[in-house]
């Protein structure tokens, strides 16, 4: 009776890890397997003249920049609002707290017209801009406002938990004996929330390497010009060069896949 | 990878009344601070939503409703929820049971798989799009063509939802004492029973947190969509793709009414989702 009973839990427990290890490796490891071995299949060379086009080059460089300012702007964003919500009171802090979480519920085409609806060359913010010589929409500035705005909740996120569970009896402790404002910040809450920090970048940078919806939208998406890198899988599929869009596609899931190990490392281990 | 973090850490215990500042009166840096947080969220979301809504309203009610309810705004709308719908429930059942093969069970690979399953949070969506077209497009190495098919594009959510609700139930099922299985296990219930009767009613706060997030995932997809649904309007086409189209051909008030509804959607179900989570605490 009793081994009967356990070989049916041993058959369910069985039967469960099969069925879960079906799904995922059908649902995404065939799938992410096949990227590599498309992206490979006629050698290594091939991949590496595809990736040093001066096109897909270009691509590269803009995703960086756009990337770089977003992740800057997020970053200072971030440490700024997460101090201010955990550290101090002020009218109106809910609702800060609550609209930080917008971005989370707009889609990336939604970001992407939401951005020309206002920036855009026949608005009169935009036009003013254009007097003054700056183009935001389909150039650099549209396509880091949007980075931005589809990053914005992560560093935040990460950093207000982190805030709360250290406290301010360390800071007070350094008031009291005499430190500045600035050695407080420096010395002790930046080393304390740093691994947070970390996280929440690594987070902002993945998501601003990656955009693709609502930078598609604001950039033109003009080859050697506004095109990124995930702009340029798309187009390169659609201009018949497959090989061009594997080779990048590649590239971009193999600084996924270091953002995820990254991003292992840096999570607190809670458990063993 | 984090929207699921995100929105579980959301939540701020109140602060401890005896250090509340009585008067809210902010210093000069953090005053600063205040105003940078508020011009730096104004220019980048707000003032852009703003201008969504207005533009959507731009003819008035009656405009907006036109727009939503001409043929193919209200096709792709309704494509877009019934496979928002669809993509939930299938990931509510396989994240559960995912997340309770990871967190109970053990075998070789375990930890490869523990790995892999952020991989949908982290690959760009384009990239997963064009994965998925080398799956199940014309070329498909198994002879399966889903390319310019719902099934194409319902395969595409599914995978970038896929870790929601295993990246939801696996904090709980950590917690969970499972000496309240064994005592129930112990007076003679069965494995089925326990988990339904025991495991199960912890779980389900979480399942719904997922559930609702990859919901609200699923009805703002572009990027892995846009190649496998090959853009027929009534039949592959999802809102996000439409609201792209609109934008295209220089029609915005229609693009515009259309993500508004879209954002409707996603705002009221993670604002259920909060209230759930609230409520949820109250009563635990």
């Amino acid at each position: 009776m009793a081994s009967a009973t356990t070989a049916k839990t041993t058959a369910a427990r069985l039967g469960l890890r099969a069925i879960a290890i079906f799904y995922v490796g059908i649902m995404l490891l065939f799938p992410v397997g096949l990227l590599f071995w498309r992206t490979f299949e006629h050698g290594i060379q091939p991949v590496w003249d595809q990736l040093t086009t001066p096109s897909a080059a270009h691509a590269f460089r803009v995703t960086v920049i756009v990337a770089f300012w977003a992740v800057l702007g997020n970053t200072i964003f971030g440490l700024v609002t997460a101090i201010l919500l955990v550290r101090h009171e002020f009218p109106g802090k809910r609702v800060l707290n609550a609209l930080v979480d917008l971005p989370f519920a707009v889609a990336p085409v939604v970001v992407g017209l939401s951005l020309i609806l206002v920036y855009g060359p026949h608005t009169s913010v935009g036009s003013w801009f254009a007097d003054h010589g700056i183009d935001v929409i389909f150039a650099l500035p549209g396509m880091v406002i949007a980075t931005m705005f589809v990053s914005l909740p992560f560093v935040v996120r990460e950093l207000v938990p982190v805030l709360e569970e250290i406290g301010d009896d360390q800071e007070q402790a350094a008031w009291t004996l005499g430190a500045s404002r600035r050695q407080t910040f420096l010395r002790v809450t930046l080393p304390s929330i740093r691994w947070a920090l970390a996280y929440g970048v690594v987070l902002t940078l993945a998501r601003s390497l990656g955009e693709y919806g609502a930078i598609l939208v604001v950039s033109g998406n003009v080859i050697d010009h506004t095109q990124t890198a995930p702009l340029y899988v798309g187009a390169q599929y659609a201009n018949f060069n497959p090989q061009g869009a594997y080779a990048v596609a590649f590239a971009l899931a193999a600084i996924a896949i270091v953002a995820i190990i990254i991003l292992n490392v840096l999570r607190p281990k809670e458990r063993t | 990878m984090s929207a699921t973090d995100l929105q579980l850490t959301e939540t701020h215990p109140p602060a401890p009344t005896g250090r509340r500042v009585r008067s809210p009166r902010l210093g000069i840096r953090a005053g600063l601070g205040l105003g940078f947080a508020t011009m730096y969220l104004s220019i980048v979301v707000l003032i852009p939503l703003a201008a969504l809504s207005s533009k959507a309203f731009d003819n008035g009610v009656s405009g907006f409703w036109d727009a939503v309810s001409s043929p193919e705004a209200w096709a792709a709308l309704k494509l877009t929820v019934l496979a928002g719908l669809g993509v939930s429930v299938v990931n509510a059942v396989f994240g559960t049971l995912i997340a309770w093969v990871l967190v109970r069970d053990r075998f070789p690979g375990k930890s490869l798989m523990e790995a892999v399953i952020d991989l949908p949070f982290a690959l760009p969506t384009i990239v997963a799009g064009l994965i998925l077209l080398s799956l199940y497009g014309v070329q498909s190495p198994i002879g399966i063509n889903l390319a310019f098919k719902v099934s194409g594009v319902v395969m595409a959510l599914l995978f970038v939802t896929l870790p929601f609700v295993v990246r939801t139930v696996e904090p709980v099922l950590w917690e969970l004492d499972q000496e309240m299985e064994e005592a129930a296990v112990s007076l003679g219930a069965s494995r089925l029973t326990t988990f339904r009767r025991v495991v199960f009613p912890n779980l389900l706060p979480a399942i719904a947190s997922g559930t609702a997030l990859s919901f609200a995932r699923a009805i703002s997809e572009f990027g892995s969509t846009v190649l496998i649904s090959g853009n027929l309007p009534f039949k592959t086409q999802v809102s996000a793709v439409f609201i792209y189209g609109q934008i295209e051909s220089d029609r915005p008030e229609i693009a515009a009414a259309v993500s508004v509804v879209l954002l409707v959607l996603s705002l009221v179900v993670l604002l259920a989702l909060d209230g759930l989570q609230r409520w949820g605490r109250r009563r635990g």
